[in-house]
């Protein structure tokens, strides 16, 4: 583990090494994966765009270690893992701040540490002020905000996205691409952020993996290029989109 | 780059501030509309009071039966005056609320132990769950020979009346709170690492909240009736109760007492249902699950 950190060039921080999940046994078995390899290396920023059934959110999970492969290997170094939904998914019954808070009462972060890092991470995410607000009192995009605020003070070096964006509206979803990639690049994140939005893949990923559906599988891999910050409506991005899109309707036809 | 972060900044502060929910445009004045909207609650209880009252008075003054089986508000309102008015009618609501409040929480610890057991082990819950819902069905009235030939003539033939009457509801809520607590939300405390009692106490049991106190009314509306039943059954050594004083005016056929309290009766049952129903929206408001 310490030459791990020291020498943190080659290892990655996610290694998925050709990795199998079957749902079930016998003749009624799913199998969600089959042969996936993915690498991530320490800050990058790999997006997963898939049909449905490409075994994203299984992807994800494995990674947490919420579930076991059935065959292959999921390594993370014993770094950290934190992960964030779709919905927010916050504890309805506590304030902003005390659903910060959650993830450093499960580490025994003594109670003035938190309140101070509760301040730190509101700001963060640009919702100073609003430690004493429930949940229902929040936009969406406010939501996600403090969701993604919980998910760092887990103090994790390795950030899952599951469509994270998906239910927000393209303005809302616009302005946390920026947060995102700024609190990215701030932290030093590794983060894995799966969506079915190719676009939005393009916008933030440092590289974006298209994959097949039942079983999900690595069809290929696109490096992303473009200055960052990016725009999602620029004309690199939307080129670099329109490739994946083809790629990603092919593969869908298959299905037909 | 500190121009971007500031122009970025107004952008995300801007876009809060519009998808905020605004407050709903208020007028002013607020203490007469406060005035206002108490009266428009209170007026149609009132009325529908006066209806009844009239009602019954009517229905008295027809001579349908003879005032002295049935009496009208006009004899015994002042009966009910006298009765509230004095000591021997508050020892008689002490004693029956102390046995409703005993008796609850004795439920409440039963039901509560049952609820976990059924949610904790999966055997259980297939070999019991659903007698424990049978339970709820069963009218409490039915235990009560039974009661009096394990326990006799004692408080404690009632506290087994109202365990077994109160206990499955109070169960039955805590398990579908616990059953429906919100995938995602178990979801996000699995990703946070929530497990073990800290699984229960920041999580379960404040996301099974509102059904347990749902079951608590339900489980209390039980008690209660369990509770007067008992007290006409099982009268302890002429001790003073409301059951008691029931069961007294009957047999000294003082129509106006016996109706003085089944109106006490109705009036505690309102007050606690308030109470339970109060302790509901504010749950519910705290929860988010209502809008307002």
């Amino acid at each position: 583990m310490s030459t791990a950190t020291e020498t943190p060039v080659d290892v990655g921080a996610v290694r998925v090494d050709d990795i199998s999940k079957t749902f079930g046994s016998g003749r009624g078995a799913i199998t969600a994966i089959d042969g996936m390899s993915v690498h991530v290396g320490h800050g990058d920023f790999l997006a997963v765009v898939g049909a449905s059934g490409c075994g994203k959110s299984t992807l994800l999970s494995l990674v947490a270690g919420l579930e076991e492969p059935t065959t292959g290997a999921v390594d993370v170094g014993g770094r950290k893992v934190a992960m964030m939904f779709q919905e927010a998914a916050l504890f309805p019954w506590l304030t902003v701040g005390s659903n910060i808070e959650i993830p450093m009462r499960v580490n025994r972060v003594p109670k003035a540490e938190r309140r101070r890092r509760v301040t730190e991470l509101l700001d963060l995410v640009r919702l100073q002020g609003m430690a004493r607000k429930r949940p229902h009192e929040l936009s969406g995009g406010m939501r996600q905000r403090v969701a993604l605020a919980r998910a760092l003070a887990q103090d994790a070096d390795i950030l899952l996205m599951d469509e994270p964006f998906g239910a927000l509206d393209a303005m809302t979803r616009d302005i946390l691409h920026d947060e995102l990639e700024r609190i990215w690049r701030e932290r030093g994140l590794t983060i894995l952020f799966v969506t079915h939005n190719v676009r939005e893949a393009v916008r933030l990923g440092e590289r974006v993996v298209l994959l097949s559906s039942r079983p999900g599988r690595v069809i290929e891999e696109f490096p992303v290029e473009g200055e960052r910050p990016r725009r999602i409506d620029s004309a690199g991005i939307s080129a670099q989109a329109a490739r994946i899109t083809d790629g990603l309707r092919e593969e869908v036809s298959r299905h037909a | 780059m500190p121009e971007t972060t500031e122009r970025q900044d107004r952008h995300v502060q801007g876009l809060d501030a519009l998808e905020q929910q605004p407050a709903r445009g208020e007028d002013e004045n607020g203490a007469a509309r406060t005035a206002a909207r108490i009266w428009s609650a209170t007026w149609p209880k009132l009325a529908a009071i006066a209806l009844v009252l009239v009602a019954w008075q009517s229905v008295s003054w027809s001579g349908w039966r003879s005032e002295y089986v049935f009496p009208g508000p006009d004899r015994v309102l002042p009966v009910l005056f006298d009765e509230v008015t004095s000591p021997e009618f508050w020892t008689a609501v002490q004693v029956t609320m102390q046995r409703a409040l005993t008796g609850f929480a004795l439920a409440l610890a039963a039901g509560v132990l049952i609820g976990l057991g059924l949610t904790r082990f999966r055997i259980l819950r297939s070999a019991v769950g659903s007698l424990v819902t049978g339970l709820q069905t069963m009218p409490s009235i039915v235990w009560f020979p039974f009661a009096m030939l394990l326990y006799g003539i004692t408080e404690s033939a009632i506290m087994f009346v109202i365990v077994l009457g109160a206990a499955p509801s109070i169960a039955g809520g805590l398990t579908s709170g616990i059953d429906h607590v919100n995938p995602s939300l178990l979801r996000a405390g699995k990703v946070m690492g929530l497990r073990g009692l800290q699984h229960y106490t920041l999580l379960i049991v404040p996301a099974a909240l509102p059904m347990f106190v749902s079951g608590l009314k339900q489980g209390w509306a039980f008690a209660w009736r369990s509770l007067m039943a008992g007290e006409l059954l099982v009268i302890i050594n002429q001790q003073n109760s409301i059951g008691w004083a029931l069961s007294q005016a009957r047999q000294l056929n003082d129509a106006e007492r016996l109706i003085s309290y089944i109106i006490i009766v109705l009036v505690i049952g309102i007050v606690i249902d308030v109470f339970f129903n109060w302790a509901d929206r504010a749950l519910r408001r705290r929860w988010g699950l209502t809008q307002d």
